[in-house]
């Protein structure tokens, strides 16, 4: 086919970006109220998102943190006997243990067989609520990071007189959560002041579920011939595996293949873990969310062109191209997808900032997951608008003035 | 006086299921700034007539000229850029966008000649004042009555100077004496650059125009100039 030679030079069709966006915009504030819901159903699957992300990264920063924290911490132990109770250390580990350079700390604890404690003697003597009886040094909450949640810890006055600190749990078990100078505890046949609470220790759970004595108290009135079970190393966090290497042999030469050595900051890796796993599944239900949210506009969108049949055929009429009526039903597709992106990605900052305070935990957003959130929102807006911005362009402009 | 526009041996004929020749072999020249009546009954073609003018449909055969230039062999955007330029429409349902200010509606009549809003704004502000809703800027469309709606798709037909303006039965929505408005308004507006044809079943309106084309089973069997 031959072009005709006469068509008018520089008298094509054409319409500025401004006037585009423009038009878009327009469109949209025509329909306030669905334009609202379908970038309202964008928002809150961006927004759930992003806080899944934005929540996750905060508790992986606070355990992080943790770990970084609690990297360098063994413990050494020395196995149990056939009753479960755990066998104690020779009497010369701990010494041994800190001539080893690079060992920064170490910190005994003593398991004592058979001792209970009970609110009251009032209580049966097999409802132990599981609670253990551990004969503590007083650098173990310096040792380990340990903070008191209420009272002090043994000090003292603790290796003369029967006092007791209770772990978290056990704090919780025994039904005590104020301390006044006549909280007590029936430890093992005696009354035993309780001087304080530990704060939950995340790399030691045993602490949680014992009540501490001094070694001394432990050694007069619940012989336990001061023999610790269970020493907790700091290291130098560059020599973690050589000292873990050789901690078996200095705890007991005479035997090291009954001894173990654990890195308790293991448990941490755990848990990050398996955050890490929950956290695929609510992205993968945050994606189909947003999936769902992309229908719903390719929807609104369709039912836009077919409503609009009229409009399109005036605009045509009045010199739009069929490229011209595709970019404007595409733009009030974005435009509808980058409202919903930028609320979304703002309620979900929001809502883990909010959670990291409720928590207690650090609040930290990877710049990756608002604008990932976002291209998201931005994609699904784009592939959603793309079927009904053809569709409008390839409407025939007299077809689309027929409109009843 | 020139050719506006012209057809030559057009024949349109829609594909099935309803398969019908709406248009047989019209052979046809309008002269610029002439005023013309196309009418006839309902299916006579007059509609396909106007869309064929207008560019918005291809004829099967033949061929449509407009301001010297062979609409027939020109791509989509060539055609939309030859409306854009030359023909303004004025419709039945008057397709004013409800969301946008009279003054707005008129403007889009530029939109697509990629005018700035200002320059449109202002050329739309000219041609309400021509067709007399110069006190009418700011309003709805919804605001205004159906006479003052359909002189506001006038004003946007006109707002671009156009070669050809083609309104397809302009009082149709309106009640006899604001079509009679309209129709003086429409015959008014004719000068020596603009052409206006105007498909119509109402012989006052065909009256008031300098020519009248009669249209019957898609064929044209009336041609008359009005005696000066």
């Amino acid at each position: 086919m031959t072009r005709n030679p006469t068509t008018p030079a520089g008298r094509r069709s054409r319409v500025r970006l401004a006037d585009a966006l423009g038009v878009g915009a327009a469109g949209l504030r025509a329909r306030r109220m669905r334009s609202t819901l379908s970038a309202f159903g964008i928002a809150i699957s961006i927004s759930a998102l992003v806080a899944v992300l934005g929540i996750a990264d905060s508790s992986k920063a606070d355990l992080l943190a943790q770990l970084g924290a609690e990297g360098n911490l063994l413990t050494v132990a020395a196995g149990q006997t056939f009753d479960g109770s755990p066998t104690p250390l020779p009497a010369t580990a701990e010494s041994m243990i800190r001539q080893i350079p690079p060992v920064l700390m170490a910190t005994a604890v003593g398991t004592v067989p058979g001792a209970t404690v009970r609110r009251s003697a009032a209580v049966p003597a097999l409802d132990t609520g599981g609670i253990s009886v551990l004969a503590a040094e007083p650098s173990l909450p310096s040792g380990l990071g340990i903070t008191m949640l209420h009272g002090h810890f043994l000090d003292a006055i603790g290796d003369r007189y029967p006092e007791t600190v209770l772990g978290f749990a056990a704090a919780r078990n025994l039904g005590i959560d104020v301390l006044t100078p006549s909280t007590q505890v029936y430890l093992d046949g005696m009354y035993v002041a309780v001087v304080g609470i530990m704060a939950p220790a995340a790399v030691a759970p045993e602490l949680d579920t014992a009540a501490l004595v001094s070694f001394p108290v432990a050694d007069t009135l619940l012989h336990l011939d001061g023999r610790a079970t269970r020493i907790y190393v700091r290291v130098d966090p560059d020599n973690v595996a050589a000292v873990a290497a050789v901690l078996p042999f200095t705890a007991s030469p005479a035997q090291p293949e009954a001894v173990e050595v654990r890195r308790p900051s293991d448990i941490l890796v755990a848990r990050i873990a398996a955050k890490t796993a929950f956290v695929g599944l609510f992205l993968a239900l945050g994606a189909i969310g947003l999936l769902v949210g992309g229908v719903g506009i390719a929807n609104i969108m369709v039912i836009s062109v077919l409503e609009r049949r009229g409009e399109i055929g005036l605009r045509r009429a009045l010199g739009a191209r069929a490229r011209h009526i595709a970019v404007q039903f595409f733009i009030e597709s974005a435009l509808l997808s980058t409202a919903g992106g930028l609320l979304g990605v703002g309620l979900g900052v929001l809502a883990t900032a909010i959670v990291a305070r409720v928590t207690g935990t650090p609040a930290t957003m990877p710049v990756e997951v608002p604008v990932g959130g976002f291209a998201a929102a931005m994609a699904v807006g784009a592939l959603a608008g793309l079927y009904p911005a053809i569709r409008a362009a390839r409407l025939a402009p007299a077809d689309a003035l027929r409109t009843p | 006086m020139s050719i506006a526009v012209e057809l030559h041996d057009v024949t349109k004929t829609y594909p099935a299921p309803n398969a019908v020749t709406a248009l047989e072999r019209a052979t046809l020249a309008l002269r610029t700034g002439e005023t013309v009546a196309i009418t006839g009954p309902s299916g006579s073609g007059k509609s396909t007539m106007l869309n064929l003018l207008g560019t918005l449909e291809r004829p099967t055969s033949g061929e449509v000229r407009l301001a010297g230039v062979r609409a027939s062999s020109l791509s989509d955007g060539e055609l939309s850029g030859l409306r854009a330029w030359h023909i303004g429409f004025v419709f039945q349902q008057f397709f004013l966008l409800d969301h946008l200010s009279v003054l707005d509606n008129v403007a889009h009549g530029l939109l697509y000649r990629g005018l700035g809003a200002r320059d449109r704004r202002s050329a739309a502000a000219a041609a309400l004042t021509r067709v007399g809703l110069a006190q009418r800027l700011t309003h709805r469309p919804q605001e205004l009555s159906g006479g003052e709606r359909q002189r506001v798709a006038i004003a946007r037909a006109l707002v671009g100077h156009p070669t050809l303006l083609l309104a397809d039965e302009p009082t149709g929505n309106l009640d006899s004496t604001t079509g009679a408005d309209i129709v003086a308004l429409l015959a008014g507006l004719g000068d020596d650059r603009t052409t206006i044809v105007v498909i119509t079943h109402d012989a006052g309106v065909a009256a008031a125009m300098d020519r009248h084309i009669h249209l019957r089973d898609g064929r044209i069997v009336g041609d008359d100039l009005k005696a000066a």
